[in-house]
């Protein structure tokens, strides 16, 4: 097969991908932009925070939905007027935004700054105790939330209604994932990037040849904070409410299958495995199966979790794992296998 | 720059770097002691019953008896907390196994109890059943019957998907989540999403007894000693018996004990075994203290994570001093936190984990794996 130079199946598609998305809203019915495809990219946002940590810095962290509730509720807290729970402050969307994202990095600083002598699994349990104290903490602070949540969210007005501008938000939430995409593809080839890979392959040896691991750590949790702290001010401005039950364990978990169906090495894989989930999630409601009690349309974190556990047995690398294998595969052995290699998914021992 | 250089270099930074890590410790140190000093001189001197910062009993010196009570509460809880994580960590600590389905195993081993009580003893009333409805024998048979059935479970779980994944533990950790993510929601399918619990049996379920000169509640103590007993059964399990060695050399070191010959795998499914049928046990003892509800098993692994990432993860002891860090913490931040911000207690347990971190990043009684 003749190439040309430059041309791989990946760019093709991702490039197919991304032109599919910008005409969008004139090949897709309103209930599709409005409903599946925004959802897709706010949740994929939030899963490329998640898969920037493992791939590139070996921390699985289960704190990103805590940290996009955060976000969230912030701005819920500071822009709306008139709810029943909360500060209802009804400051300008704008400052939300900015003291929204400034006390989500805020928090992830400090959670990751707790947690940056572990990685692997170790990281992936502590981060988890993050996300249920988060969980229950606006559960039960009636000041800040409670129960019932913040209602009547707002986006900022040159987004206007959601409801009457469906385009508008998606086109808003399409640019910021393809600016989040470039960027966490930016500072993974810095030099702090660079670094952050040495230290998920070797951390003793990076820390002998006189490397912050530590430090190195927290600051790449501090920036996934920031890019999961964008995905919840998206979320909110889409669903207009935000509740304790927007990141429960069952959310933070949903997150993570996105990432793991995906693929956890590969950012592309955050918005594939968000764009499954949201139809997977969409169309089986309304498909009319039952199996007794076990499967109905009901059931769909059942489904769900059958898929990730297929997922996981079969393609621990996810669909993305899937797609290099069926490429290399065509390509024939002259391309040679992939040199990617996937994310070390062994040994995770807590480290100096 | 020569190799000789570059090594005196990096050797020089870490030295560096330890001096730097032992102020810091220090540091860190001194927080802690400041901290627990002020809680303990709030609790025990200053906390007020009157005014904005009022708390509902007030200060030790004001009010021993609720203070005495919420260290029995704190205790007993601890018990619980004990018995959970426990399982939790002994599967950890031999098979480096996180075992996310532990909450949902919790909840499985709290249902099965609640069902099997209900068709024995009939539903009851709008509240469910009373202690006086319920005889020892339709309390101890349906613990019996659900820790057996959970144990049973997660040996399944273990010799269907973990065995051949060992050694990925990134990957066994996504199957068990996977498994609870499945558990939880057949579990809201077929037990419901309304909050039900277990009946105590009428032998102690209403019964109060004296301790000191305090009258307390003895399903609590009941719970105590459960945890006390299940803490010895283990302890002698571990330290005494043939298996409990081989587990014990299993943590420090898999592959020579496989290379000695020893059959780790059937170690492995006994650990996973009593591990989760601890998770069971833990359920319907939970389920007969406080309720069982969907979202119950979030919590509960919540506990199970906190008291390990406290003790260390895969020490005995560890979990039992952070069992009752954990249960003293939530009952006295509960207690002694002004009302008006009772809310707030979840802060403290948030604040236990970090303090721990802060200072042994591997727990209390962690030790590199």
């Amino acid at each position: 097969v003749t190439q040309v130079r430059g041309v791989t199946p990946d760019r093709v598609v991702g490039v197919g991908a991304l032109v599919v998305a910008v005409l969008a809203p004139f090949l897709f019915s309103s209930y599709w932009i409005g409903s599946l495809l925004t959802q897709m990219l706010f949740l994929g946002i939030v899963a490329a925070s998640l898969i920037f940590l493992s791939a590139y810095g070996g921390m699985v962290s289960l704190a990103q939905v805590a940290i996009y509730g955060i976000a969230g509720f912030v701005y819920g807290n500071l822009v709306t007027n008139g709810n029943t729970k909360g500060l209802n402050l009804g400051w300008s969307p704008w400052v939300g935004i900015m003291v929204g994202i400034a006390i989500a990095v805020a928090i992830a600083v400090l959670f990751g700054a707790l947690a940056n002598r572990s990685a692997g699994i170790y990281f992936l349990m502590i981060t988890l105790t993050y996300s249920v104290i988060a969980n229950l903490f606006f559960g039960q602070v009636t000041d800040l939330s409670g129960f019932g949540g913040i209602s009547g969210i707002r986006a900022p007005s040159a987004i206007g209604s959601v409801e009457a501008h469906q385009n508008r938000l998606y086109y808003v939430a399409l640019v910021t994932a393809v600016v989040i995409y470039a960027l966490i593809r930016y500072v993974v080839r810095t030099p702090f990037g660079l670094t952050l890979q040495g230290v998920r392959d070797d951390p003793v040896r990076m820390s002998s040849l006189g490397y912050n691991v530590a430090l190195h750590r927290t600051l790449a949790f501090a920036f996934a904070g920031f890019v999961a702290a964008v995905g919840g001010l998206l979320f909110v401005w889409w669903n207009g409410h935000i509740d304790p039950a927007s990141i429960d364990l069952s959310a933070t978990i949903d997150v993570l299958v996105i990432a793991v169906i995906g693929g956890l090495y590969r950012l592309e894989g955050a918005w594939l495995g968000a764009f499954v989930f949201v139809v997977i999630n969409n169309y089986f409601q309304r498909i009319d199966f039952s199996w007794g009690s076990w499967i109905s349309q009901e059931r769909f974190h059942t489904l769900i979790g059958i898929v990730f556990l297929l997922i996981v047995l079969v393609s621990p690398s996810g669909l993305i794992g899937l797609w290099e294998r069926a490429v290399s595969f065509l390509s024939g052995p002259r391309r040679g296998p992939h040199d990617r290699k996937p994310v070390e998914v062994q040994t995770a021992e807590p480290s100096v | 720059v020569t190799a000789v250089g570059a090594q005196e270099t990096a050797a020089r930074s870490l030295r560096l770097r330890a001096r730097g890590g032992r102020v810091s410790t220090l540091a860190a140190g001194a927080i802690v002691g400041i901290v627990t000093l002020l809680i303990l001189l709030w609790v025990l001197f200053l906390a007020p019953t009157t005014g904005k910062f009022a708390t509902t009993f007030g200060s030790a010196v004001h009010d021993p008896k609720d203070f005495a009570i919420t260290v029995l509460n704190g205790i007993t809880a601890a018990g619980l907390y004990f018995v959970v994580a426990s399982g939790f960590t002994l599967i950890f600590g031999l098979m480096r196994v996180v075992n996310m389905a532990h909450g949902a195993f919790f909840l499985l081993g709290g249902y099965i109890a609640l069902r099997l009580q209900r068709h024995w003893v009939g539903q009851g009333g709008g509240f469910g059943l009373t202690s006086e409805q319920v005889n020892l024998r339709n309390w101890l048979l349906p613990l019996l019957i659900g820790t057996a059935l959970v144990a049973a479970s997660g040996l399944l779980m273990q010799q269907l998907f973990l065995r051949w994944n060992q050694g990925q533990d990134l990957r066994q950790a996504l199957i068990t989540i996977a498994i609870s993510i499945i558990l939880a929601d057949q579990m809201l399918a077929h037990f419901g999403g309304v909050a039900e619990d277990i009946s105590w049996p009428r032998t102690f379920g209403d019964k109060f007894t004296n301790v000191g000169s305090i009258p307390y509640a003895v399903p609590r103590l009941v719970i105590l000693g459960i945890g006390v007993g299940i803490g010895l059964l283990l302890w002698l399990w571990l330290k005494r018996t043939r298996t409990g060695m081989v587990i014990r050399a299993g943590v420090d070191d898999r592959a020579m004990v496989a290379a000695l010959g020893i059959n780790i795998q059937l170690t492995f499914a006994i650990a996973f075994l009593i591990g989760a049928g601890l998770a069971g046990l833990g359920g319907v003892i939970g389920g007969s203290f406080a309720s069982l509800a969907p979202g119950v098993d979030a919590n509960w692994l919540l506990y199970s994570l906190v008291v390990v990432i406290i003790g260390g993860m895969g020490s005995l002891g560890g979990a039992a001093i952070g069992a009752l860090l954990l249960g003293l913490t939530s009952n006295f931040s509960a207690a002694y936190l002004p009302s008006n911000y009772t809310y707030y207690s979840i802060i403290f347990t948030f604040v236990l984990v970090a303090v721990v971190l802060a200072v042994r990043p591997l727990g209390l009684f962690g030790r590199p794996a």
